[in-house]
């Protein structure tokens, strides 16, 4: 078979779409996931930022352990504690990564894990106070490797 | 798979209203339901720890719900207010269904 010079720029250009089309196979969250995600856990109360602090590191080597800390300032007494929190990492896979339950024995609304980033992104959390408010914070972590899928 | 053992690191005593550190950690794959095998090309079926949950004399004090995005073997620490001696109980629930406990005493003077 011999292919003039059209035709082999015409299957280079095919391959290149190919290989676009090819490359969305790695899911990625849509925004509304993280969105929907938001809205079923503050139960339609406003978020407002400040008492909930997010630590993590600015730049994570290796995406599959990031060690993460959320603090959120309450008293942590019957009447007034922090319900539960939630971390989303809204550029994996499935944005949700977990959610924390205190109750007023918890004593200080503290917890660390280690979580997994499959790119740069941004990592969200959202408290929930026992009277329905709902505090928000969010960092983006740069990760050199991802940690989702080989 | 290797067997999922769990650790927990407990203060032996601690003083009355004392606020107490708590770290966990459970051997776990995780298997995240994204990879893909190798050689064959498919998907590798999600397998991970979806809960975990602190217990103490009987009172649920500390639980998580987990996606798969936290890491392999899954670590968490979290705090407790203690007032009194007891007993604190951990269980992980694993995607097929299985259970793994562990629970630990403490000494409130």
């Amino acid at each position: 078979m011999n292919l003039d010079r059209r035709q082999v720029l015409a299957l280079g250009v095919g391959a290149a779409v190919m290989t676009a089309i090819g490359l969305p196979g790695v899911a990625v969250a849509a925004v509304g996931d993280v969105e929907k995600a938001i809205a079923e856990f503050t139960k339609g109360a406003e978020i407002t930022t400040g008492k909930v602090v997010l630590s993590a590191p600015q730049i994570a080597e290796n995406g599959n352990t990031v060690p993460i800390e959320v603090t959120v300032e309450s008293e942590m007494t019957q009447a007034s504690y922090v319900d539960a929190v939630m971390i989303l990492a809204a550029g994996n896979p499935n944005p949700g990564v977990a959610t924390f339950k205190f109750s007023p024995m918890s004593g200080e609304a503290l917890a660390s894990t280690r979580i997994r980033l499959a790119k740069t992104q941004d990592i969200i959390v959202i408290a929930r106070m026992n009277d329905g408010s709902c505090y928000k914070d969010q960092k983006t972590v740069k990760v050199t490797i991802g940690g989702c899928g080989g | 798979m290797a067997k999922s053992k769990p650790r927990v690191k407990v203060p032996k005593t601690a003083d009355a209203g004392e606020v107490i550190t708590i770290k966990t950690l459970i051997s776990h794959t995780m298997e995240s339901g994204q990879r893909k095998d190798k050689k064959t090309g498919d998907l590798i079926p999600r397998k991970i720890i979806n809960a975990f949950k602190a217990e103490f004399n009987g009172q649920t004090v500390f639980e998580a719900i987990i996606e798969p995005a936290v890491s392999a073997n899954p670590y968490f620490e979290f705090r407790v207010k203690v007032q009194e001696s007891g007993e604190f109980k951990f269980s992980w629930t694993d995607d097929d269904g299985s259970v793994y406990e562990k629970s630990k005493k403490i000494k409130v003077a």
